[in-house]
């Protein structure tokens, strides 16, 4: 690991003030440090070599509050931990949950949180590995993956220059549940819906987020749960526990007599980023909920796959993955009505 | 401190590129607590493995306090030090109080066993994948490899040598030994701290959710069968 010099900061303000004065004179961009299981790995690698690291674990970013609209607010420093097993989150958003303890190990979900999470890095081994060749970790040098070992890769937007997994499972909740990202920098705070929030790796696979350089995310808001609506988050891997994603789904639907009057479908372990189906959305709007039209809806999801030699197996997994994951939370849906 | 940080300055030659685990000075060791330099025999320095690397391995420099000294728990120093190398912290590890100025890329894992000599935790993978590290901080399980020690400035860490002693096991210390729960023992401090932990924790009653919530903690010799007996048989009795 490279040394660097770590600053504290007690306050969002000062940790923006910080990183902007950091980046005038630091060539490599400075970090800020939450629990550390992406960005400590990462820097033991020498895949991150920060010149400054910023602890923001003393910011008071850890509460989960409820929004005037019925919403949740979810500071950035809540931990994984404390978000799946909020009575809250497990009640309104077991979504959520469910996702959150589906991913790492206990151990983990202690320390990493909800900022860091969003902001996770791929588990591709060129990026994890500097003696290789990776657009992302260096840009220009190729990509070592496409001819390489690339089953746990993506097969949803990716490009000639990468095609690196996201492997989050809490992202993928967060895009089904259409989260809102809040960001403060130094020219102030904005909000990021979360399918604006990650970027497509096209020709600049090293940038993966809207984030500009020292913009700090400081909260999530939900929007209240819809009313009557059932939801799942169904993931497939190569062992039971401890393990990524291979393909995983996170699916909201609500049916209104023999219609389904809302959907929400996004995917995981399948796309460059954590991938929202608005082609699926768009067959189960106003459909029946029946198996047949959930299958057309996961074929309308792979469309656009571009598998390689390695991950082809993906475009059937993920289909099971999402029609599976549909039936379970309209059968849910259905429950939930006639109870 | 003024003493140990006069110990660092006489170091400046310490190589802050190189890894963690070299960076200890080469030429006179610094002298922690509980790290005499090996003893003699017969004229001869007697060097076992572990008192060689309490001898040369002791980069940073500590200081033990009683717990009641422990005051606010954070310091609004900014930066932490003038060094960007070294960095300063204060934390409690079974219920002793540290002040530690230590290689700010130290960490916590390594902070406990090759500064404070605490070597029941164990670094297996050292990147968050084994679980062989888990101590607890502020009751909570973590990985202590991927922590650093700079980013528990005020924390209260407990390691298996804090949970239980020779004397007077804690119940899951003697349920590992009463069900066999270990071979080759390398992965037990981690299991038993992760065990521990999971006894306050949302966990099901059924040996499948023990299953799931000890799966961070990889055990090579596959003693699993056994280490979800041990743990069953304290919860049972709990």
């Amino acid at each position: 690991m490279h040394t660097f010099q770590m600053l504290r900061a007690q306050s969002p303000d000062e940790a923006v003030r910080l990183a902007s004065s950091s980046m005038d004179t630091a060539p490599q961009p400075v970090r800020f440090l939450a629990g550390g299981t992406t960005l400590i790995d990462l820097m033991k690698l020498d895949v991150e070599q920060p010149q400054q690291v910023i602890d923001i674990n003393h910011l008071p970013l850890n509460q989960i509050e409820q929004t005037v609209d019925g919403g949740l607010k979810i500071g950035a420093l809540v931990r994984n931990s404390d978000l799946a097993n909020h009575p809250l989150i497990v009640q309104r958003y077991p979504m959520l949950s469910m996702a959150l303890l589906s991913g790492a190990s206990a151990q983990l979900r202690n320390m990493a949180t909800t900022g860091g999470n969003l902001l996770q890095r791929t588990r591709c081994v060129y990026f994890r590995d500097t003696a290789t060749a990776c657009n992302k970790r260096q840009p220009g040098s190729g990509c070592a993956a496409q001819e390489g070992f690339h089953r746990n890769l993506a097969i949803l937007g990716t490009s000639a220059q990468c095609i690196a997994s996201n492997p989050s499972d809490m992202n993928v909740a967060l895009v089904a549940l259409e989260a809102i990202i809040h960001v403060q920098g130094a020219n102030g705070a904005r909000i990021i819906p979360i399918n604006e929030f990650h970027l497509l790796p096209g020709s600049t696979p090293q940038r993966e987020t809207v984030l500009a350089p020292g913009e700090l995310v400081t909260h999530v808001t939900l929007r209240p749960p819809l009313a009557n609506a059932g939801s799942t988050y169904l993931k497939l891997r190569d062992r039971a526990s401890y393990e990524f994603a291979l393909a995983s789904a996170a699916v909201q639907v609500s049916i209104d007599g023999n219609r389904i009057s809302r959907a929400r479908v996004a995917l995981g372990g399948v796309g460059a980023k954590p991938w929202r189906s608005l082609e699926a959305e768009a067959v189960l709007q106003d459909a029946a909920p029946t198996v047949d039209v959930f299958a057309r809806a996961a074929a309308a999801a792979v469309r656009d796959a571009r598998p390689l030699r390695d991950n082809v197996f993906k475009v059937d997994l993920i289909q099971r993955c999402l029609v599976q994951a549909l039936r379970t939370a309209a059968t849910q849906d259905a429950a939930k009505r006639s109870a | 401190m003024r003493e140990n940080q006069q110990e660092q300055e006489d170091f400046p030659g310490a190589d802050r590129r190189s890894d963690i685990g070299n960076n200890a000075p080469r030429s006179s060791p610094t002298v922690v607590e509980n790290a005499n330099p090996p003893a003699s025999v017969n004229g001869i320095p007697h060097l076992t493995r572990r008192s060689f690397l309490m001898w040369v391995g002791s980069s940073g420099a500590a200081t033990a306090l009683p717990a009641s000294a422990l005051a606010a728990p954070m310091a609004t120093a900014v930066p932490v030090t003038m060094d960007p190398g070294l960095v300063n912290v204060r934390l409690t590890v079974n219920d002793v109080v540290r002040d530690a100025q230590v290689d700010v890329r130290t960490s916590l894992l390594d902070y406990l066993r090759e500064n404070l000599q605490l070597t029941g935790t164990k670094k297996g993978c050292d990147h968050g994948q084994c679980g062989a590290c888990t101590v607890h901080v502020n009751g909570r399980r973590v990985n202590s490899c991927l922590s650093l020690v700079a980013m528990h400035e005020g924390d209260s860490v407990t390691t298996i040598e804090g949970l239980g002693t020779p004397d007077r096991l804690h119940p899951l210390q003697a349920a590992f030994v009463a069900h066999d729960g270990l071979q080759c023992g390398y992965c037990t401090a981690g299991q038993i701290m992760s065990a521990a932990a999971l006894l306050t924790e949302p966990c099901g009653r059924a040996d499948a959710d023990v299953k799931e919530a000890m799966s961070g903690n990889i055990c090579r010799c596959g003693a699993y069968s056994n280490i979800v007996a041990a743990i069953r048989q304290v919860r049972d009795a709990g």
